[in-house]
């Protein structure tokens, strides 16, 4: 389902990023629609996650600006600034759990610093986010206690605690296994569809990619700008990218045992417009 | 061999030119094990014992029995030979295995910037780059204390965000769990003391007043410059490296990506702890290390209740007050140090160690430091 009506969630102007004097990315701009699972993508080392940092102003651009919903939101003072992160949520790569607090305690912490919840109210939505992510039960478990993919899926639930507008997710799926990241890919299409919740995921695992993108960003490390943005599959066949060929295509273009992940067909000879 | 072509004979390598194309013929065990296996220096020395580079270098690789990495690097790094000097790189003389290995290796050209980004730098930039980071951490300090004052302010408003139990945990951790280390501290503190006192004092039959020694001593500042340097040593390393790991893994960005201040959330509760227990601890402190003193007192002759009557006529409030008062400082010193140096980490583990040393280090630093100027204000004050 294709968002509806595009008004910009996020808008990105002239956004140069950079550390110290060593640019990484040059003069991106782009938007980003209500409702939208828009993912940013690109090799490693590219600048994905520093690209996201930006987004969600733990990094200062070089040059540039972000917008939410049209507000600035790289001038704003920090009184704006933290009254527009209270409408995201974000899952770092490495789940970024307190490690001094449990499962339930993850996930309630917002919920009490931010709603006027009572205990029990909080309680039952800490139980039902971590049961979204499947993760019922492991409510006392310390992030310690539990393995590297069940602490990704509680930062999950910490993300989507305060039903956020925008959930930013940092490469949700890399060290989940096969099944855990279908859930996690089925369970992004849900909440944006239930929800409407705006999605920017940075990932670089294609079959993800194809399942959820309505649309995606490359970053080209080689001309430190934007390599392509639109559907990936159609940016598979027709981009004049070839980095961008190559990295939607596992690096093999014009190949003739490449396969559409999702029928299993030879895409060069079946391709179709996507039915995202 | 064309007149002209110089073979240049190395163990298992023998090249030759053949018109403007240069052979390598390769034999033998071609492993990092094997000895004095040719280097590309070879290769070069024959390059410029030539007028003319050549147009070509071609391989024969048929007579090589055994090889492993040692063959490929050798081979890549006449790639790069080739590149220098614009010559072709006959990589389809190759056998099928180290060609592949070779196509891979140069398949991603070497990406231009990195050499500027790791160049050695001549002594004027180094210098600039150190002024440049010495004033950068210079601001980063300030802004930190900046930040912690806002939130301790914040704090006797009653505005600031964070949690009790957070408090009360570190309460636990930096007061109750110390306790143990300070009493063995302080008593050897008190015993030290008193032994160095009466080898001064007992000559001139004096030794009745290594009570006031040891108490003057303890409450003026020992017991709060051992506490200082133990809680610097474990709760301001704890703090740095607690702080530190908190960064590596994101924690600390998660919570700012909440519009949470982690000072308000990590340091000021910190801070807190601290500033209630040093002073108590310096209090115990205290009171352990005149119990040192009375056990080599006794030792040598003295009864318990002279060295207490001793004791308390020597040690008043004015005295007592002096290391309470520093006790306060000391506490949001080393918090603030041991907060600060874990808010400054690096993003990896090896940063989070220096992290911990760097606490210890300036925390301790900066007691002295504090200490010397309240010794200088005290007497000032004739206290």
């Amino acid at each position: 389902m294709p968002p509806s009506d595009f008004s910009p969630a996020i808008s990105v102007r002239n956004l140069t990023m950079a550390y110290g004097s060593f640019v990484v990315m040059r003069d991106l701009s782009f938007d980003i629609g209500h409702g939208e699972i828009f993912v940013i993508m690109g090799g490693s080392g590219c600048g994905k996650s520093t690209l996201m940092r930006h987004l969600i102003g733990l990094l200062r651009p070089a040059a540039g600006k972000v917008f939410f919903n049209g507000v600035d939101f790289t001038s704003a003072d920090e009184e704006m600034r933290n009254q527009m992160l209270h409408k995201f949520g974000v899952m770092f790569q490495g789940g970024a759990l307190w490690s001094s607090m449990t499962l339930a305690e993850n996930v309630a912490f917002p919920l009490e610093e931010f709603t006027n919840l009572n205990a029990a109210a909080i309680r039952e939505t800490v139980q039902l986010k971590l049961a979204l992510v499947g993760l019922r039960g492991y409510e006392k478990f310390y992030p310690s206690e539990i393995s590297g993919g069940m602490c990704k899926r509680a930062s999950l639930a910490r993300a989507m605690a305060l039903d956020p507008e925008i959930l930013f997710f940092d490469e949700p799926s890399a060290g989940l296994d096969p099944v855990s990241a279908r859930r996690l890919d089925e369970l992004i299409i849900e909440l944006r569809d239930t929800l409407g919740t705006t999605f920017v995921v940075v990932t670089h695992e294609l079959a993800s990619i194809f399942a959820i993108a309505d649309r995606a960003l490359f970053l080209d490390a080689s001309t430190r700008s934007v390599g392509g943005l639109g559907k990936p599959k159609l940016m598979r066949v027709q981009s004049e990218n070839e980095h961008l060929r190559l990295f939607l295509n596992r690096g093999m273009v014009g190949q003739r045992h490449m396969h559409d992940p999702a029928t299993g067909a030879p895409f060069l000879f079946t391709h179709k417009t996507p039915q995202v | 061999m064309s007149p002209g072509a110089t073979p240049s004979r190395a163990e298992s390598l023998v090249m030759t030119r053949d018109g403007s194309v240069l052979c390598l013929r390769m034999y033998g065990t071609w492993t990092q094990a094997t000895p004095g296996r040719p280097t590309p220096a070879v290769v070069r020395a024959e390059f410029a014992h030539h007028d003319r580079v050549p147009d070509a270098m071609w391989f024969d690789l048929k007579g090589v029995t055994q090889y492993d990495s040692a063959l490929i690097s050798f081979l890549l790094q006449c790639h790069d030979i080739c590149i220098e000097t614009k010559t072709k790189f006959e990589l389809e003389s190759l056998p099928e295995g180290p060609r592949q290995l070779l196509r891979l290796a140069t398949s991603v050209p070497q990406a231009e910037d990195v050499h500027a980004r790791v160049q050695a730098m001549n002594l004027f930039a180094r210098i600039g780059t150190h002024s440049m980071n010495a004033a950068k951490d210079t601001f980063e300090v300030l802004q930190f204390l900046g930040d912690c004052t806002q939130a301790l302010f914040k704090f006797i408003s009653f505005r600031a965000r964070f949690r009790w139990a957070d408090v009360l945990l570190e309460i636990q951790h930096c007061g109750a769990d110390a306790l143990p280390i300070i009493t063995l501290i302080a008593f050897l503190m008190g015993l030290i003391l008193a032994y160095v006192g009466a080898v001064t004092l007992r000559p001139y039959g004096g030794l009745i007043f290594v009570a006031n020694l040891v108490g003057l001593a303890m409450v003026r500042e020992m017991g709060v410059m051992m506490t200082g340097v133990i809680m610097s040593g474990r709760t301001g390393a704890s703090f740095a490296a607690q702080l530190g790991t908190m960064k590596v893994s994101e924690e600390i960005a998660a919570l700012r990506t909440m519009g949470l201040s982690p000072i308000e959330y990590l340091v000021l509760p910190r801070m807190i702890a601290l500033f209630v227990m040093f002073p108590l601890l310096t209090v115990y402190a205290n009171f352990v290390g005149m119990a040192g003193g009375l056990v080599v007192a006794m030792s040598m002759g003295l009864s318990h209740a002279q060295y207490l009557h001793q004791l308390t006529g020597a040690v008043d409030l004015n005295h007592f007050s002096i290391g309470i008062i520093k006790s306060f400082f000391f506490g949001l010193i080393v918090a603030a140090t041991g907060c600060l140096r874990g808010m400054q980490c690096g993003n990896s583990s090896a940063a989070v160690g220096l992290a911990t040393t760097s606490a210890v280090v300036s925390g301790i630093t900066c007691l002295v430091v504090a200490d010397a100027i309240f010794a200088i204000i005290f007497n000032q004050l004739h206290m």
